[in-house]
């Protein structure tokens, strides 16, 4: 079973998010690192750009397969985690915690309402 | 379906995915650590979902002989040998192993060609032959890396230094009758065990019981697919299909022209005759991102040239690597490729020498 909190919100393509006032931390969930397979490279297209919700903001490549990274929210990219640029591994070992990719400021709370509960997101995964 | 180790997998915390019908671990801890762990130690691969086939019967060795390219009459008993069938027009039906184990042939065959091979097999069938499918009778099991025979050595009474890369014996391992070969698919020193699927609640906990001081771990299809690819062993379906030919394919060396009549023969002579259009080279890429299957190859003017077969990130020299066809001009040592995602993103490269690993086991046996 994948690991899936109950204090963050979820995209159905994968991403969680975690809101720190107008600010949130985004990376991708337990389930979808493990379908990922090892994590060896996280590129990030759109730093400092602001987007809209859904839209592309960069790629993971994994030994198995590469995926594509959505924007849970509006707004703007404004840090990478460094960490995970010097040992993207981490993302498969803490996906919820050491592994966040982004730090994202948010143009619009309201999108929030958009996104999956914890709940949801686990029947969207096929795990309830 | 499901091998006769379904039961292990689970109980290792095998990520489980159908791979043509069978659930098999595409990993358990991860592929990368796995991959190391057969380079650097051992690693123990269920292989049970391959197609094993044997061959009987007065005229086997003649029939053996007309389907595959190689050349299966100097096979001495308990011989192994890499080999092809090919259809008539010289594409490749599937890749296989050989063994004359004296009174039949072994073939052992791809787990997706399977139903494939054994119906064309039944479409050429001439003189006095049976094919029997054992593939659900017989499991398979792959232990491989440099410490492998340290390890085997300890649940075995018969010496494992006499059998030589590609031969086979049967040896008692863990109090169970085996066919071990010195075979594999990693570019490790390696064994592959074949033995009644019965026993395999025996042989799985000897071999970690065995392997415990070497930190043997399970190792699922990832790695098995990272380690051959820094082999440049090809992959049926992706490197090798119908549509490509086994000299094309840098395979040239298991197709015996010179040896009697068999299938796909005038076609192969003819692509040599008429020499090669196309070739199978070894590529990098620059920078972080894989050249994955189905990129298109192009040459620095950016006119399509080639597509990729098979793209990974390599775990041992931690950098992009793949195969992939291209106009033979292009073929050579050191020429630059550039790759084309389905989405349009370029990414460089260059022919490379392959292996692209150099240090396995097996070349230092």
């Amino acid at each position: 079973m994948s690991l899936v909190p109950d204090d963050l919100f979820y995209t159905k393509t994968h991403e969680w998010v975690k809101i720190e006032d107008n600010t949130a931390l985004c990376g991708i969930t337990d389930f979808a690192q493990k379908e990922l397979s090892d994590i060896v490279y996280v590129d990030i297209t759109e730093m400092g750009k602001e987007l809209n919700q859904g839209e592309r903001f960069g790629t993971i490549e994994a030994v198995k397969t590469v995926s594509d990274l959505y924007l849970p929210v509006s707004g703007e990219i404004i840090q990478v985690n460094d960490l995970i640029k010097n040992d993207p591994g981490i993302i498969n070992q803490e996906p919820y915690g050491r592994g966040w990719i982004i730090k994202i400021r948010i143009k619009n709370k309201e999108e929030l309402k958009n996104l999956l509960k914890a709940e949801d997101y686990k029947k969207h995964i096929g795990e309830v | 379906m499901r091998t006769p180790f379904y039961d292990f997998h689970c109980q290792w915390q095998g990520k489980m995915i159908d791979f043509f019908g069978f659930e098999m671990p595409l990993y358990y801890q991860g592929i990368i650590p796995e991959h190391l762990a057969v380079r650097n130690s051992c690693g123990l691969f269920d292989v049970s979902h391959m197609g094993r086939v044997e061959i009987r019967g007065k005229d086997a060795i003649n029939f053996v002989d007309f389907v595959t390219t190689n050349a299966v009459k100097e096979l001495k008993p308990y011989q192994a040998q890499y080999s092809v069938f090919c259809y008539e027009s010289g594409g490749i039906v599937d890749d296989l192993v050989v063994y004359n184990l004296e009174d039949h042939f072994l073939l052992v065959v791809n787990a997706s060609n399977r139903e494939k091979d054994i119906n064309w097999l039944k479409k050429n069938l001439s003189g006095e032959v049976e094919i029997i499918d054992r593939t659900f009778e017989i499991a398979q099991l792959a232990l491989q890396g440099p410490k492998a025979e340290e390890i085997l050595g300890k649940i075995t009474n018969s010496s494992l230094s006499e059998i030589k890369f590609y031969w086979a014996k049967r040896v008692k391992v863990a109090e169970v009758e085996c066919l071990v070969s010195r075979t594999g698919y990693t570019g490790e020193d390696g064994f592959e065990l074949y033995f009644s699927k019965d026993e395999a609640p025996k042989i799985w906990p000897a071999l970690f019981n065995a392997g415990k001081e070497f930190n043997l771990v399970p190792c699922g299809l990832g790695a098995r697919n990272t380690l051959r690819l820094e082999m440049r062993y090809c992959l049926y379906g992706n490197d090798i299909t119908a549509e490509t030919d086994p000299l094309s394919a840098g395979l040239g060396f298991v197709v015996k022209l010179n040896k009697g009549d068999f299938i796909g023969k005038p076609a192969l002579e003819g692509i040599k005759k008429g020499g090669l259009k196309r070739k199978l080279v070894g590529f990098e890429v620059a920078g972080e991102r894989v050249a994955r299957e189905h990129f298109k190859i192009l040459n620095e003017k950016r006119e399509e040239i080639g597509f990729v077969t098979s793209g990974s990130f390599s775990p041992s020299l931690k950098k992009p690597i793949g195969l992939g066809y291209v106009a033979i001009e292009y073929s050579e040592i050191g020429t630059p490729l550039f790759f084309l995602s389905p989405r349009g993103e370029e990414l460089k490269g260059v022919v490379v020498k392959t292996p692209f690993y150099k240090m396995g086991s097996l070349k230092r046996g």
